[in-house]
């Protein structure tokens, strides 16, 4: 049996090309721990849905090893595997009622009917659907299909619950509230979850970790705060929130510094050692605006107020400082008068410090 | 280098859905279709067969394209064919289009009723129209010695009826993507009843008409059953004449006129599915 | 949709024409039939109407009977197998790549178009006695004789002394075997339709939840696909049931169809009351089977899928 310490999940070098040459999955690595809320995170066409499927079953790689549990999956098929799955459209079978639907899989393991009934109606209470049992899909609300479809797989009692866009057609306030459920139900049932979804905010809020892929490949690795404050290249570093990117040269000096110049910030000194083109990035909140130059040791820049949106709690103040866009600037409300009190076309200074920059060398 | 993608492309690796790629389904498959063509491939194939055996294979000829043509019988019954068929096509492209704007455009008492009365020659059982349609023309006293062409006037009247219902759902279904505000728009520029329909329907059923026409066409050519029953005794019709020929022998004359019906029909539809994937990619755009 | 009330004269101008041909030569024929079904013949082609039900009777009768038994049953036959060997073909052609799949598409429902006629013909080409399938048989015998000589056992005449061909002409199989080439477009095409709209989710999640290919097959796949699976049965047995050109060329002497009898009654025996009756009896076993497909999409839309 497979040590409690081994990741439940682990993928070795998986690629996936379609027929016509399309490669969905290129090198992929991966592994995912027991007990972790796991997001695959990427725009749409990234292969992170591909990924999900090959776990299930559905799509067989076309190279590279995929262990659930310790186990090979190459020559596994779906309905053999530890795995269960909430597809995006549910798939809530139309033709059985709820409790038949729940029912299923234990139906087929050839469980008795008292027993079915029993776990049916535990999983049900689960998802708060215990008084629903005789109702048939067509009779529920998107929000309790869903729910439908998660007793469904979670009753199965899987190593790893897989979980493919399941709030993407639900509206944005039952997706809030469904982030806070599927959490909760995460630590209830302490299963493995590995969700697929395109929406930052999504894997941010839920996720233990979140895996970023673009185009086939998987560009970083990460929990959350990690992911936002110290992404790898630009792609993560402007998927994950917004990031103002300055494009400059960087020249290590050997002794772990290195200097980046950039035509609107000057010459910056880092620690590191980078060479060539890189892009100095920094998060909108950690922008601060001023009618005087900044004192101390920031990295300043004046130009026009070019936009101010004014967000209730925050305002979103634009400056050119002559860089390819203007910078963005994040600026909370904290008083109560008329936003931020700048005006358009005020010339004002942005500045932030020299450790909340981010040096992009990718 | 395609023979080695192709060969890639083999080495994929079957998916649990991928039903389409499994042998035993594949074998069903080709099964079918060999059942469905295997025996209308020989028979065109054997139409250019040098042997009367009809059997072996003897060399390619196109003897009995030849004979076909030299036989009196058969060209009369080709050309009566077409005549009723041409005659069947205009006189059903009319009625069907007045039938589908109706049935688009109004609203009136017991409609559901009419558009199943409408659709009832194409669902009730041949035999029975055909019988029908015996038993009518005897019983008015139809006259069965008019001269040509007016002596195939039974089985033309009879081919309309069956054949303008179905004309008429194909043209109702291009009606479908009518923007009625088009009319409308006429209506309101000053234009009469007659002219909105000449002028803004009738060009936007265009398509619908050829394939309707198109449609009739087939249906006419190919009809055997109700020919059978409401030809007089000196009509003969293409069909007819094949049935005849076929009682008595398999013989590659059949054979050739046969691959020339078959030819006949298979580049009207042709046409028809060319207009019709026309008409969708329209649509689309 | 306007009343047409509203332009009577537009409406009268474009109703009027197909509706009044529909009725002088579709229902006035057919009412004609319909009277002559209880009528007395009188003379060779004089019928008395007398409003009776003796030609009603007389289908019942032992041996029409029979033959009505008898064109359920090969209509049956030809559906189940038309079932049995649509479905896999549907399921081919839903399944294989789109491009591939208008060419599938195409050819199955090619065979519609070209002449009924002929493809019977074709087929008795194919089968008679001195046809393609006994020929390709008698080389296989040859050869497999040949094989036995060469290896020593030719002797014993273990195939027979002579190939003998097969009989597959003028009997039932060989009705069947038609009405089946004919019936299969028929029933491929709602299949295919039925499957192709049905969501492909559903039979993964069959699948993930631990369902086998068979299993998932007969409790998700078949339910989903019932409506269709209706409709290709009606719309492949009514034609079937219907059949007059297939039983007439194929069939032997005791492989009449409904239909053939109802030839010979307007025909040869010239009895027009009883094939008028035995007309409207296929007639209504006719809308007997579109009243249930009928019924059955009603009950589809009110499942509300």
């Amino acid at each position: 049996m497979a040590d409690m310490q081994d990741p439940i999940i682990r993928i070795e070098n998986i690629c996936k090309t379609y027929p016509g040459g399309v490669q969905a999955v290129d090198n992929v690595s991966l592994n995912v721990d027991r007990g972790e809320f796991f997001a695959l995170l990427g725009p749409s066409g990234c292969g992170k849905t591909t990924l999900l499927r090959m776990m299930a079953g559905f799509e067989i790689p076309t190279s590279g090893t995929l262990l659930i549990d310790g186990q090979n999956m190459a020559d596994v098929q779906p309905n053999k595997r530890p795995v269960n799955m909430v597809f995006q459209s549910y798939a809530v079978f139309p033709h059985m009622s709820v409790a038949q639907n729940v029912g299923y899989g234990l139906k087929i393991e050839g469980r008795p009917k008292r027993e079915i009934a029993e776990r049916v109606q535990e999983a049900l209470d689960l998802v708060k659907l215990g008084h629903l049992g005789g109702r048939m899909p067509d009779e529920l609300s998107g929000g309790q299909r869903q729910r439908v479809a998660l007793a469904r797989a979670l009753i199965k009692r899987p190593s790893v619950l897989l979980l493919d866009e399941p709030l993407s057609a639900l509206d944005a306030k039952l997706r809030e509230a469904m982030q806070i459920e599927l959490v909760r139900l995460q630590k209830t049932v302490g299963i493995t979850f590995v969700i697929v979804t395109h929406d930052q905010d999504e894997a941010l809020s839920m996720a233990n970790r979140i895996a970023v892929m673009e185009q086939g490949v998987v560009k970083q690795i990460a929990g959350p705060a990690e992911l936002y404050e110290s992404p790898n290249c630009r792609f993560v570093a402007d998927f994950i929130g917004k990031i103002n990117l300055f494009d400059g040269q960087a020249k290590a000096n050997g002794n772990g510094k290195t200097l980046v110049e950039t035509p609107v910030l000057g010459k910056v000194e880092f620690g590191g050692d980078a060479n060539g083109p890189v892009s100095l990035g920094v998060r909108p909140e950690k922008v601060r605006v001023s009618r005087e130059k900044p004192g101390g040791n920031l990295l300043a820049a004046q130009g026009p107020v070019t936009d101010i949106a004014y967000y209730g709690g925050y305002s979103k103040v634009f400056v050119d400082i002559g860089a390819k866009e203007p910078v963005l600037a994040d600026i909370t409300n904290a008083e109560r008068s008329t936003g931020p009190g700048f005006e358009n076309g005020e010339k004002l200074w942005v500045s932030w410090r020299a450790e909340d920059t981010l040096v992009l060398t990718s | 280098m395609a023979l080695l993608s192709r060969l890639r492309a083999r080495r994929e690796p079957i998916g649990p859905l991928d039903y389409y790629r499994k042998l035993w389904l594949r074998l069903i498959m080709a099964g079918t279709l060999i059942f469905l063509y295997g025996p209308i491939s020989t028979l065109v194939a054997f139409s250019f067969n040098d042997s009367r055996r009809n059997i072996v294979w003897r060399g390619f000829t196109l003897k009995y394209y030849e004979k076909a043509l030299e036989n009196d019988e058969l060209i009369e019954a080709f050309t009566n064919s077409l005549t009723i068929a041409f005659f069947t096509t205009i006189v059903s492209v009319i009625l069907a289009a007045l039938a589908a704007y109706v049935l688009w455009r109004f609203r009136f008492p017991f409609k559901a009723a009419y558009e199943g009365a409408v659709a009832l020659p194409i669902v009730i059982p041949e035999i029975c129209m055909g019988v029908a349609m015996m038993a009518f023309f005897a019983r008015i006293g139809w006259p069965s010695d008019l001269p040509w062409p007016l002596s195939l006037s039974q089985i033309t009247i009879a081919h309309i009826a069956f054949s303008f219902p179905f004309a008429a759902i194909v043209i109702r279904a291009r009606l479908e993507t009518f923007n009625r505000e088009l009319g409308e728009s006429a209506r309101d520029l000053g234009a009469s009843e007659a002219r909105v329909f000449w002028d803004i329907v009738v060009p936007h059923m265009k398509p619908g008409l050829i394939a309707g026409a198109l449609l009739s066409f087939t249906l006419s050519l190919d009809d055997f059953v109700i020919t059978f029953f409401t030809a007089g005794p000196n009509t003969v019709t293409f069909p007819v004449k094949v049935y005849s020929m076929v009682r008595f022998s398999v013989t590659p004359e059949v054979n050739a006129a046969s691959t020339i019906l078959i030819g006949l029909t298979l580049v009207l539809t042709a046409i028809a599915l060319r207009l019709q994937n026309r008409n969708n990619m329209n649509m689309q755009a | 949709m306007e009343h047409w009330r509203k332009s009577a004269g537009a409406f009268w101008a474009g109703f009027l024409p197909p509706t009044l041909w529909l009725l002088a030569f579709f229902f006035v024929p057919l009412s004609l039939i319909w009277a002559f079904s209880f009528g007395e013949k009188s003379g060779i082609i004089d019928i008395d109407l007398v409003w009776t039900f003796e030609n009603y009777a007389r289908a019942l009768e032992p041996l029409y009977l029979g033959i009505f038994a008898k064109s359920l049953w090969m209509a049956t036959i030809t559906t189940f197998i038309c079932l049995v060997v649509g479905f896999p073909v549907a399921i081919g052609i839903v399944f294989a790549p789109p491009k591939m799949r208008m060419w599938l598409l195409l050819l199955v429902i090619l065979p519609f178009w070209t002449n009924l006629l002929i493809r019977t013909y074709a087929l008795i080409a194919v089968l008679r006695t001195r046809g393609h399938v006994n020929f390709a048989l008698e080389w296989m015998w040859d050869h497999a004789n040949s094989f036995l000589t060469l290896i020593g056992l030719g002797s014993f005449s273990l195939l027979g002394e002579r190939f003998e061909p097969l009989e597959m002409l003028y009997n039932n199989t060989a009705v069947v075997i038609g009405l089946v080439y004919v019936g299969l477009p028929f029933m491929v095409l709602p299949l295919y339709a039925a499957l192709d709209r049905l969501d492909r989710s559903y039979i993964e999640a069959s699948l993930d939840l631990g369902a086998g290919h068979t299993r998932t097959f007969w409790s998700v796949v078949v339910p989903l696909a019932l409506p269709g699976i209706a409709s290709g049965i009606v719309i492949t047995f009514i034609p079937t049931l219907g059949s007059f050109l297939t039983p007439d060329l194929l069939g032997g002497p005791d492989s009449q169809m409904i239909a053939n009898v109802i030839e010979r009654q307007f025909k040869s025996a010239n009895h027009w009351p009883f094939g008028s009756a035995l007309s409207f009896l296929l007639m209504y076993a006719t809308f007997f089977g579109l009243a249930v497909r009928a019924l059955m999409s009603r009950n589809e839309e009110r499942g509300g899928r």
